[in-house]
């Protein structure tokens, strides 16, 4: 089903891919495609396979029928969606980092000054907070100097403002090593600006493009229409009451 | 006292256990912190109490028990990694239920051979006095050999243990490794049943790593200071035993225990 030649210009490309799971479809005729430099974010609710289309792009999962081409030697950075810290292994970030390989110390310093946790070079990883993982698993991947970077769900556990800013980050490492990325979201208002193309996964691909395409589409609005205007909701909601300078209620609407 | 000390540490079956004691103590100390990392004790243990059926079948067929014994351990290892990803049993219970119903096979095995009249205590708490020359030889080699694969896969295996998907992706054969680090656990488990016995082996393999984690900074660090509180117990378990007259194998393991307790407690003590 694999096979290594290459078609196009694309780092990966994979067309009709189907999977199912004990009789329960997941993925259904899928195609994509990365070029170098190019961000692909996929978005879709729980449940829609995002992961199990990374996993098979990653080539830990076997489609049940498809195609996949990959570029020749094309070495993929992936980061995982989490990852268990064992505390009863003593490991400090840069030995973690030294783990994909033995890396030179200034090629590390450089990425990880790049990532903003220099600071973190000599911690456990044990002692490492959930957002700043995050950031040492981005370098990890980034390590291998990879043609293609993989992140599934690379903000979770990160505050609004970190994510904006790692978002920012990842688009940045995008145009400055002409790598291509394949990322997982929840939330496309934040990813938006860093990215190219937007697949809007639900088992099949509901629609994909530029996103602000997508985001008018009515398939995307069909998925995420509920739950968007939800997220404005908590900003606009009614408010039945006043507070005064000292944050007293002082009356109330409903009285 | 020093000099029955060294009236002790003279005798040739006391210097070929401290020997055959202080070669495994070597290897536990980097193989048990894998199990330690990867929480493997249940499968080791699981692994010793088969081997009883492994020297039972041995004895069974006239064959080498050296021999017999590393053939079983390779044998449940392969067969428990087999088992291990199968659905709807979980890998708790199946260790549980394996690990109990081999060491029982091998007792009623060994009681049904009317010729055999073996020591069954030898075996489930070790007889650690009683190493020959040619044993010490078989754990000397089990042990050289089983130290130079875990360095040569050192890197590897510390990967496929800290995140195996990142390691897979990376290019590393996480399945093989896997399956070489159980044959290794196998190997290590086949040599030491003379030492301290199929019921406490699993203790020797984790309990130095559990206390070397305090001590270290890096993973090779946790695994030499294993090492070392590994030798050390076996001389103050084989010292003790002599003065007290007490089986070895449960004086070691009380030694690496007591070991494990005082580093465990003393820096905490010092903070307060």
């Amino acid at each position: 089903m694999q096979s290594t030649s290459l078609n196009n210009s694309a780092l990966i490309s994979a067309k009709s891919i189907y999977k199912s799971f004990s009789g329960h479809r997941v993925l259904e005729d899928i195609k994509l495609s990365i070029e170098p430099g190019q961000i692909v974010t996929l978005i879709g609710p729980n449940g829609a396979g995002k992961t199990t289309l990374v996993r098979i792009v990653l080539g830990l999962l076997q489609a049940d029928s498809g195609e996949i081409f990959r570029r020749t030697s094309l070495k993929i950075g992936y980061m995982p969606q989490k990852m268990h810290v064992e505390s009863t292994m003593p490991l400090n970030v840069f030995r973690f980092l030294q783990l994909s390989g033995k890396h030179d110390e200034a090629m590390v310093d450089e990425t990880l000054t790049l990532l903003r946790i220099l600071h973190l070079k000599r911690r456990q990883l044990a002692a490492v907070s959930g957002g700043e993982l995050q950031r040492v698993l981005l370098a990890r991947a980034l390590m291998r100097k990879p043609g293609l970077l993989i992140l599934d769900e690379p903000a979770q556990g990160v505050d609004l403002a970190g994510q904006a800013e790692l978002y920012a980050l990842i688009s940045e490492i995008s145009s400055n090593q002409g790598c291509g990325v394949l990322m997982i979201s929840h939330d496309l208002h934040l990813v938006m600006s860093a990215t190219d193309e937007v697949i809007c996964l639900n088992q099949h691909i509901c629609c994909h493009g530029k996103p602000e395409h997508v985001s008018n589409d009515p398939a995307y609005l069909d998925l995420f229409g509920a739950r968007a205007s939800q997220d404005i909701a908590v900003y606009t909601h009614h408010h039945n009451h006043r507070h005064d300078l000292t944050g007293k209620i002082t009356h109330s609407h409903d009285d | 006292m020093i000099e029955s000390l060294i009236q002790l540490y003279t005798t040739d079956f006391v210097l070929y256990a401290l020997a055959a004691g202080m070669s495994l103590a070597l290897v536990a100390g980097p193989l048990g912190s894998f199990i330690v990392w990867r929480r493997m004790s249940y499968f080791g243990d699981t692994l010793a109490h088969s081997a009883l059926l492994g020297i039972a079948i041995g004895l069974l067929t006239n064959s080498n028990p050296q021999l017999s014994i590393i053939i079983s351990c390779l044998f449940f290892a392969v067969l428990l990694t087999l088992l291990e990803r199968r659905p709807g049993v979980s890998t708790d219970t199946l260790l549980g239920i394996i690990a109990h119903s081999s060491l029982a096979m091998g007792v009623v095995v060994l009681a049904l051979s009317d010729s055999i009249r073996v020591n069954l205590e030898a075996y489930l708490f070790g007889a650690l006095l009683t190493i020959s020359s040619s044993d010490l030889l078989w754990v000397v080699a089990v042990v050289a050999f089983v130290s130079l694969i875990l360095y040569l896969f050192w890197n590897d295996l510390l990967s496929a243990t800290v995140h195996a998907e990142i390691a897979e992706i990376e290019g590393t054969n996480v399945k093989r490794l896997n399956l070489i680090l159980v044959l290794l656990i196998a190997l290590v488990v086949s040599v030491s049943m003379k030492i301290v016995g199929v019921l406490l082996i699993t203790s020797l393999l984790i309990i130095p790593p559990a206390a070397a984690r305090r001590l270290a900074q890096t993973p090779e660090q946790m695994a030499i200071k294993a090492s070392c509180i590994g030798s050390l117990s076996i001389v103050v378990g084989l010292t003790v035993a002599f003065f007290l007259d007490v089986p070895v194998g449960p004086a070691i393991v009380v030694a690496a225990s007591a070991i494990f307790l005082l580093l465990y407690f003393y820096p905490s003590v010092q903070k307060a």
